[in-house]
């Protein structure tokens, strides 16, 4: 459960005009998908944000651009305030892969079926925390598993993927993680593959750890309601931009963008009598292949004006800590201030 | 028993029974379930993975593969047992009287050919209608899914993933079937993509009355769309009832769970706990009540007893709490 008077620690991690782009297509093809454009976002320390969107949105390609596993088109990635593009050297390297690990989404395609449970564990403590002996790695392999709400620990070690439930394997994925003493912990998609009873304990595994721990999570999930339950700040994409952020309850109270209202708007509630109809939820998926200037959800969005097929609207502060992209919202918020 | 016992039903299902066949001997994926559809009905199934909600789909659909095989039961429909019914008979009612919507549109459709390529392959197996015909309902079925008969032409990867999908449900209402089964049509979907779908499924449903067994594991996503809800448990229906009654009183623990198992974007934040354990080996499921190791209110008969279907209110739940000779006790002491 998230908690709104958490002790702020802090920032952690920024991005400064984050930018990646794709060549696609055949050799001689000019073409450039944009997944990710000028995003600059914060993370602080044990802190919970969301990056909520649709598939194709460049959630997924920022979690690879944090975790290194791309490098940006342009723009830069601060991470407790050393760039990473100083960082020289395998050991600078591994030092930063450590403290910021990533936990995948298919838990059963992320354990390796041939090894016990303990082999990516205590691996991952062999390469990552040098300064350990055999009895120390498994004491601390056994620490792990525990944290992750898995008992006992010493025989869960002992098994093999297989003879675990989904729930359970991606719990020793966050274990792994965990093992390397991480800052902020990458978690993508990491409950969409379990079933509906099951997830709600990952995302208490999620809260937990961050009291215990105080380790940061990016918590990158397309269901919103999720994001509401265990998150901090919440950061809605679409189209390769970060269109609005902000304390969780401020952007589900009053989400500024049209796109997060839409969104919203069509999370299924069985509590809440159905609001959406067919013609808001036009589904047609931005264009991020050589986009135009302008705004990316503009052919959807019902407020659209001359300006936001020509400006791409930039992200601006509306209230404290809340911001959105949006020139209709940004301009309605000047109008309430002056 | 060789006739339906319900002449109005469009669907019979009794005592439907599908196991596999492993080494070890059968596992028992979908134990008895019984189910009665009315013409024009939207029926929700939800369940967990592994639950026996797709394979009893399957079973209805006469579609199992080896090692999976119906066992057991009737499935009556318009006058028929499909169980019984040769696949030459079955072909005649396949696509003109029921049609099957499959998980993923991605793999369900044939990346080689256009999507105005398929439409004619199953009409071709199934009527023998001009090709001028054939392109006039194509493009018809098409548009009623809303979208651009253009894409006739298209191959599935000039696609969206929900167009993709709508495509795959425009072509199972090419003879505009009285019966479409569903599985899990939605879940490659995003929460917008997947509620313009349901949308648009419950319209059509509106417009040309076809009844529809939609299977899911998410039990908001059909909250405003079914007539009915039925809750599967390891092989077994645990809960029958109208889709508002069971959302607002949950008559098995099970559903109240997976109720429960939901965080809301409304409301008060609340730590939810889901279910603690996870679904049963059907091969050798727990005895008594299937739920019982995993139940917050199980009582020692239901380590021993095995509950039937008892009346729950207006609904049906496999519960002990609700057998007649449980709550008559009760009353007494």
């Amino acid at each position: 459960m998230s908690d709104q008077n958490n002790p702020a620690g802090g920032e952690l991690l920024r991005t400064v005009n984050l930018t990646r782009h794709f060549k696609i297509g055949g050799g001689l093809s000019r073409n450039t998908l944009h997944a990710v454009d000028e995003v600059n976002l914060h993370i602080n320390r044990r802190e919970i944000v969301a990056l909520v969107g649709e598939s194709g949105s460049g959630k997924s390609t920022i979690a690879r651009l944090l975790a290194q596993v791309y490098k940006p088109t342009s723009g830069e990635i601060h991470f407790e305030g050393k760039s990473l593009s100083s960082l020289r050297g395998r050991k600078e390297q591994l030092a930063y892969r450590g403290e910021v690990p990533m936990v995948f989404q298919d838990p059963f395609a992320s354990l390796n079926p041939a090894y016990r449970v303990s082999h990516g564990i205590l691996r991952g403590l062999k390469l990552h925390r040098t300064e350990l002996s055999a009895s120390e790695r498994t004491a601390e392999a056994e620490r792990v598993v525990e944290a992750v709400g898995l008992n006992p620990a010493a025989e869960i070690l002992q098994r093999y993927p297989y003879e675990l439930s989904g729930g359970q394997r991606q719990r020793i994925g966050f274990a792994q993680a965990l093992a390397y003493r991480p800052k902020l912990i990458l978690a993508d998609e990491p409950v969409s593959m379990l079933d509906v009873s099951i997830r709600i304990g990952l995302l208490n595994v999620m809260a937990d750890l961050r009291e215990s721990e105080g380790v940061s999570f990016l918590y990158i999930t397309h269901d919103i309601a999720s994001a509401r339950y265990v998150c901090d700040r919440v950061m809605v994409m679409y189209g390769g931009h970060i269109v609005e952020a902000g304390p969780t309850e401020d952007v589900l109270q009053e989400p500024k963008h049209p796109y997060t209202q839409l969104l919203l708007s069509a999370v299924p509630d069985p509590r809440a009598p159905l609001s959406v109809d067919v013609e808001t939820a036009k589904t047609e998926p931005p264009k991020v292949v050589n986009p135009p200037a302008g705004c990316r959800f503009r052919d959807r969005c019902p407020l659209a004006e001359p300006i936001c097929h020509e400006v791409t609207p930039k992200l601006a502060e509306l209230t404290p800590g809340h911001e959105a992209a949006c020139h209709v919202a940004q301009r309605a918020s000047v109008g309430v201030a002056g | 028993m060789l006739e339906p016992t319900n002449p109005d039903a469009l669907l019979e299902v009794r005592g439907l029974r599908v196991e596999y066949a492993t080494p070890s001997g059968p596992v028992p994926a979908v134990a008895g379930v019984d189910l009665t559809l009315a013409p024009g009905e939207f029926l929700g199934v939800v369940g967990e993975s592994g639950c026996g909600k797709s394979t009893m789909l399957f079973g209805i659909a006469q579609l199992l593969n080896p090692p999976a095989s119906v066992t057991g039961g009737e499935v009556w429909f318009k006058g028929q047992n499909l169980v019984a019914l040769t696949s030459k008979s079955l072909n005649a009612l396949r696509w003109r009287d029921f049609s099957v919507v499959m998980q993923s549109a991605m793999n369900a459709l044939n990346p080689v050919h256009t999507i105005g390529h398929q439409f004619k392959d199953a009409i071709r197996a199934h009527a023998k209608w001009s090709d001028t015909e054939i392109r006039v309902r194509s493009a018809e079925v098409l548009g009623l899914v809303g979208i651009d008969p253009v894409h006739l032409k298209s191959y599935p990867h000039q696609l969206s993933g929900g167009m993709r999908q709508r495509a795959m449900i425009a072509m199972a209402l090419l003879f505009t079937p009285d019966l479409i089964v569903m599985d899990e049509p939605t879940s490659a979907l995003d929460v917008v993509a997947q509620r313009s779908l349901m949308a648009q499924i419950k319209e059509l449903q509106r417009q040309l009355g076809f009844a529809v067994i939609f299977v899911t594991h998410d039990m908001s996503l059909v909250s405003h769309f079914s007539d009915r809800l039925m809750v599967m448990y390891a092989g077994q229906v645990v809960e029958l009832g109208t889709t508002r009654g069971v959302f607002d009183a949950p008559a098995h623990p099970y559903s109240k769970g997976l109720l429960d198992a939901f965080p809301s974007i409304r409301g008060e934040k609340k730590r939810l706990t889901g279910i603690p354990g996870a679904p049963p080996n059907l091969a050798k499921p727990p005895t008594g009540c299937r739920f019982h190791p995993r139940c917050p209110v199980a009582m020692d008969r239901c380590r021993t007893d095995e509950p039937e279907l008892y009346q729950a209110g207006s609904a049906q739940a496999r519960c002990l709490l609700h057998d007649p000779a449980f709550v008559k006790v009760e009353i007494e002491s």
